[in-house]
């Protein structure tokens, strides 16, 4: 785009003049740099952080004594099974082969329907207890700084008593991605207690025999 | 008729909004950029609802493939002058009995993630072509015979006792290869893992509530 500048030529046998430039500034070539750094950055900027999901494990005993699990009350208690082809498989209760009958798995998915509506349906008391109280945050009802929700919100799921204890069990066929999915549904629900542990040979045996 | 006769000029086209434009663009990326880290291979991460961000330093990166293959990284720390990338290769070197040059560090702390045997990392750090420098990136071994990660990880835990630990495995991974990733984890005293996802929103209200 440079520019074309025709000066005009001085008068014949007029006095002379000092010639007059143009103060226009040529800028192409800031421009044509300016571009190529931008397009640079563009390119190499990470713009979004990535985000993580915080899991915080039991520590595991070095000493291999064997521990008495810890008491939980079986009418709480929801199996979830991972299973790999976004199919889970879920049952209440607990499963000892010295109790019979064998509790009845359930077929279930991902989706909105599927072990979503169980767990909200199993976990609505402190669910609509936390949606309450977001909500009165939202509407200014309760004027708190975020950590002391955090803080209060934590609290109210420590004092739960009637939510569901979710034990989550994979098999070889899971993907880490449905140990994720469900951990993330965990978070959406609002799940006071949750535990990832290893499936039991009984329950591979059910897994076997469920309806596909 | 005579023409009167225009002085002959190009049209001008005023630049300097444009130039406005890119300098406020330029002094934006510039400002916020964090470049990208280079990876040893492509990983699709699992989507979440966590909106916590990873953090910047003080980070150990197990990085896991579709195909199973660990790869490693580890930060310098917030204050750059501490060398700990260069601290945990000199550790790892004394384990292994291989003697790095001064030269040999320098270089592995201005590298990313790695991923290789052991005895291989000096050829990969003396290989200028980035494709045959990529070639070797074939994993960290995790078997038992030979478990590197687990020294990685007690040593790295050693350089930078503050150091937190992310998993960055992808969606499609078996999640038997995590779960042994976990444990050995766990073996070294991480309970705590940041698992890095995708943001993805996905909210619940009262709304959504299932009827009985």
């Amino acid at each position: 785009m440079a520019e074309l500048i025709v000066e005009d030529k001085g008068k014949k046998g007029g006095k002379r003049r000092p010639k007059k430039h143009s103060t226009r500034i040529d800028m192409t070539p800031m421009v044509d740099l300016m571009c190529l750094l931008i397009t640079f950055f563009m390119l190499t900027t990470a713009f979004s952080k990535p985000k993580v999901m915080v899991i915080t494990m039991p520590e595991k005993d070095q000493t291999d004594k064997p521990k008495d699990a810890p008491q939980i009350a079986a009418n709480r208690t929801l199996n979830i099974l991972l299973t790999g082809n976004d199919q889970i498989f879920y049952y209440m209760g607990m499963a000892d082969p010295k109790k019979p009958p064998l509790p009845e798995l359930v077929k279930s998915d991902f989706s909105k329907d599927g072990i979503r509506k169980i767990l909200l349906l199993r976990n609505k008391d402190l669910f609509t207890k936390i949606a309450q109280y977001r909500d009165n945050r939202l509407t200014g009802k309760i004027d708190v700084a975020d950590t002391t929700a955090d803080n209060e919100i934590k609290r109210m799921k420590k004092d739960d008593k009637h939510g569901p204890i979710v034990l989550i069990k994979a098999d070889e066929k899971a993907k880490y991605k449905d140990i994720v999915n469900i951990i993330d549904e965990m978070a959406i629900c609002n799940i006071a207690s949750y535990a990832i542990v290893d499936m039991s040979p009984v329950e591979a045996e059910m897994l076997k025999t469920a309806p596909k | 008729m005579p023409k009167i006769k225009q002085p002959v000029r190009t049209p001008h086209i005023d630049m300097t909004p444009m130039v406005d434009l890119f300098s406020v663009l330029l002094i934006f990326l510039l400002l916020t950029t964090s470049f990208r880290p280079q990876e040893a291979a492509p990983i699709d991460t699992p989507n979440s609802v966590s909106e916590k961000q990873a953090p910047d330093n003080d980070i150990m990166t197990i990085f896991i493939t579709k195909d199973s293959l660990v790869f490693f990284n580890f930060d310098n720390g917030k204050d750059t002058s501490t060398h700990f990338r260069s601290k945990l290769l000199q550790k790892m070197g004394e384990q292994y009995k291989i003697e790095f040059k001064p030269a040999e560090l320098d270089k592995f702390e201005k590298m990313s993630s790695f991923g290789m045997p052991i005895k291989n990392i000096q050829t990969w750090l003396n290989t200028i072509d980035s494709k045959e420098r990529d070639k070797l990136q074939i994993g960290v071994p995790t078997d038992s015979t030979d478990n590197q990660l687990a020294w990685w990880v007690r040593m790295a835990r050693l350089t930078n006792p503050g150091a937190e630990v992310a998993l960055k495995g992808d969606a499609e991974t078996p999640y038997m290869v995590v779960k042994k990733i976990m444990d050995l984890l766990q073996e070294n005293k991480v309970n705590k893992f940041n698992l890095v996802t995708n943001l993805m929103k996905d909210e619940v209200t009262m709304k959504d509530m299932p009827n009985e």
